[in-house]
């Protein structure tokens, strides 16, 4: 077995453990939060027969335990249950909302690796010097301001004063959504040949993923600078310098690569927070997504919906750590090799 | 007498603020073509500063404050320190304290040396870096010179790592080698096999050496020509031979008292400072620097 199939069946099966735990935490803190989530359902008009009714249809009079012995039933038959605020299965409400939360996170994404990554090496090339100090100035104003504020100022001035990009949505009034493959309006619209829609789902995607990644992209940027700078204080820079290697080649490649391995770990997990934390961001940008439904099901006490959101959510920290782990497994050869030697 | 490294009247002060901290007060010293000299002293005296500077890289620094004259392989490194970019690694390289951690462990040893073939924007194909790499790791006597290569840093000993790092300083075929206290990281047995190898080779090849140390035992076996260097001011300067047998300066016959001995008890009461380490230059016979009237 290769070492790094190795490395991904037992953190599999350690997400395996890892989501049941999270389901039974999750299943009673819900039911444990005060409010009758039948009545919540039903408003205060309904009468109380009808109330006792929902109760029993959703086992919500039996013990607890047996409650959750129902819901690992069903969940092994692939089935979360039932939203009590859409009325819809809740496999299906997030089949609907995940995909365009996880879209607007992967963009986000890839706006803080590509943004963060240079800033934080520029800023260590040139310690001390302008571009580091502009570089900490922008930094700490993205990191300090919270992303729906970012999310109110973009949109006031690039779709509403200086009206460059739409207001909100995934796609404009009139054009239809792709058909769905992957969920993603931008993916789906290439495989569909749809080159207008994916533009038109690109532009809308721009400022919503600009508000989120922000802050991302300032603390990527520290956290570059801060990992290069030690690094350019190990005897293997200097060797470097002594043996002529360009400043440019050293920063881009004889730093960096070293640099990242500590840097990565923390990236996944603030890509993975992203996730939850997009809620105020679709919000602002009525994006129909997961984490604005999540926010809706937990104050509607929607108890299996609030499940099944939260379970998504933890199982994308754990695929996002997983996909760390073996990025982080190919550049650092101390760990590819250990892994080997303990295979042998 | 062609020198490949020629230091006149050197001073170097680091500023911070308004205050300066004057490190080398006026060292001169030199190295000739194929000459193997020493620079010897204790922590602090301004040895590895010396070497920085001949590296073209510390006055590049700011806040550095430099007077006198440096000339490396024919460059002004006063004047024009940017000269040396193109020459490190070519004309002039290093050898270092710790071999395993001067080299970077995310990378395999053929793809370092592929950079050291590069550096200074030369072309070198993937096979030719290679072939080259290979030639040069054999001339070391390591033993199996491609699976090296395909080594990390961290999988070879640190003796291997120190003769990858003596092939790498030499396969360019450099006039200079700076040895800034080589190998002092690695066990005293390895690092006197390793420092043999570096001998030998350099003086096949003719390269000139500027060893940086403060070990005289390894010193006396391998340099010409010892420079004792004391608080940034060279205080003796002999023949190796002629330094060792008559240590003339106070603090030169410290040193040499203060050298463990295999038999003979402990070490001497020394002074740490002592009014005596401030006297004036001793020159010895024949030796003294080029241009200079000989004493």
């Amino acid at each position: 077995m290769s070492p790094v199939l190795r490395l991904l069946l037992q953190r599999l099966a350690i997400s395996v453990l890892v989501l049941i735990g999270v389901s039974i935490l999750i299943f009673f803190i819900a039911r444990i939060v005060p409010g009758d989530p039948a009545r919540i359902a039903l408003g205060p008009n309904a009468s109380q027969a009808q109330v006792d009714a929902l109760r029993e249809a959703r086992h919500l009079n039996d013990p607890i335990v047996v409650q959750y012995g129902w819901f690992l039933r069903d969940m092994l038959n692939g089935d979360l249950g039932t939203s009590l605020y859409t009325k819809r299965p809740v496999t299906q409400d997030i089949a609907t909302y995940f995909p365009a939360t996880l879209e607007l996170v992967l963009y986000a994404g890839a706006m803080m690796i590509l943004l963060g990554l240079p800033l934080g090496r520029l800023a260590a090339r040139f310690q001390r010097r302008w571009p580091d100090h502009l570089a900490r100035l922008l930094s700490v104003i993205a990191v300090c301001t919270p992303a729906f504020v970012w999310g109110v100022i973009l949109q006031l001035s690039f779709a509403y004063i200086w009206p460059i990009f739409p207001l909100e949505g995934r796609l404009s009034n009139g054009v239809d959504a792709p058909a769905a493959i992957t969920g993603f309006y931008t993916l789906d619209a290439l495989l569909a040949g749809q080159i207008g829609t994916f533009f038109d789902a690109l532009y809308h995607l721009i400022l919503p993923a600009t508000a989120l990644a922000l802050s991302g992209i300032g603390q990527t940027a520290r956290l570059t600078r801060s990992s290069m700078i030690e690094t350019y204080r190990q005897p293997f820079i200097g060797m470097a310098r002594a043996y002529g290697f360009r400043e440019t080649r050293i920063s881009r490649r004889f730093a960096f690569w070293p640099s990242l391995i500590p840097t990565l770990t923390i990236l996944g997990l603030d890509f993975a927070a992203m996730l939850a934390n997009a809620f105020l961001v679709e919000r602002v940008f009525v994006w129909p997504g997961l984490s604005r439904y999540g926010v809706e099901v937990i104050l509607r006490k929607d108890l299996d919906a609030i499940v099944g959101v939260v379970l998504v959510i933890a199982a994308m920290f754990l695929i996002t750590n997983l996909i760390v782990d073996l990025i982080v497994s190919i550049i650092n050869p101390r760990i590819r090799l250990a892994e080997r030697k303990a295979k042998a | 007498m062609s020198c490949v490294l020629r230091i006149k009247d050197l001073t170097l002060g680091f500023r911070k603020g308004r205050q300066t901290a004057q490190v080398l007060h006026g060292v001169s010293l030199h190295v000739a073509a194929g000459e193997k000299v020493a620079l010897v002293g204790e922590s602090g005296s301004g040895k590895s500063v010396t070497a920085q500077l001949a590296l073209g890289r510390l006055q590049q620094e700011r806040g550095t404050l430099t007077t006198g004259a440096i000339e490396v392989v024919g460059h002004d490194l006063i004047a024009r320190p940017e000269a040396m970019a193109p020459e490190r690694g070519h004309r002039m390289t290093m050898i270092f304290q710790d071999p395993t951690s001067a080299l970077n462990p995310v990378f395999r040893i053929g793809e370092i040396f592929a950079e050291v073939l590069r550096s200074g924007g030369r072309r070198v194909s993937e096979a030719a870096a290679r072939e080259r790499a290979l030639k040069a790791l054999a001339e070391v006597h390591i033993p199996d010179p491609a699976r090296a290569l395909d080594s990390y840093p961290f999988q070879l000993s640190g003796g291997m790592n120190q003769r990858v790092m003596i092939a790498m300083a030499l396969v360019n075929e450099p006039e200079l080698l700076l040895a800034d206290e080589p190998g002092t990281a690695l066990d005293v047995t390895v690092q006197a096999q390793t420092l043999r190898l570096m001998d030998d080779l350099v003086t096949q090849k003719g390269t000139a050496v500027l060893f940086i140390s403060h070990n005289l035992s390894v010193v006396r076996e391998f340099a010409d020509r010892v420079y004792v260097i004391y608080r940034g001011r060279i205080v003796e300067h002999g023949r190796t031979a002629q330094l060792f047998a008559d240590p003339r300066h106070p603090y030169t016959q410290a040193l040499l008292s203060a050298a463990p001995k295999l038999i003979g008890g402990g070490l001497p009461d020394l002074p740490e400072h002592s009014d005596a380490f401030r006297e004036p230059l001793v020159v010895h016979e024949g030796c003294g620097e080029p241009g200079e009237v000989p004493a």
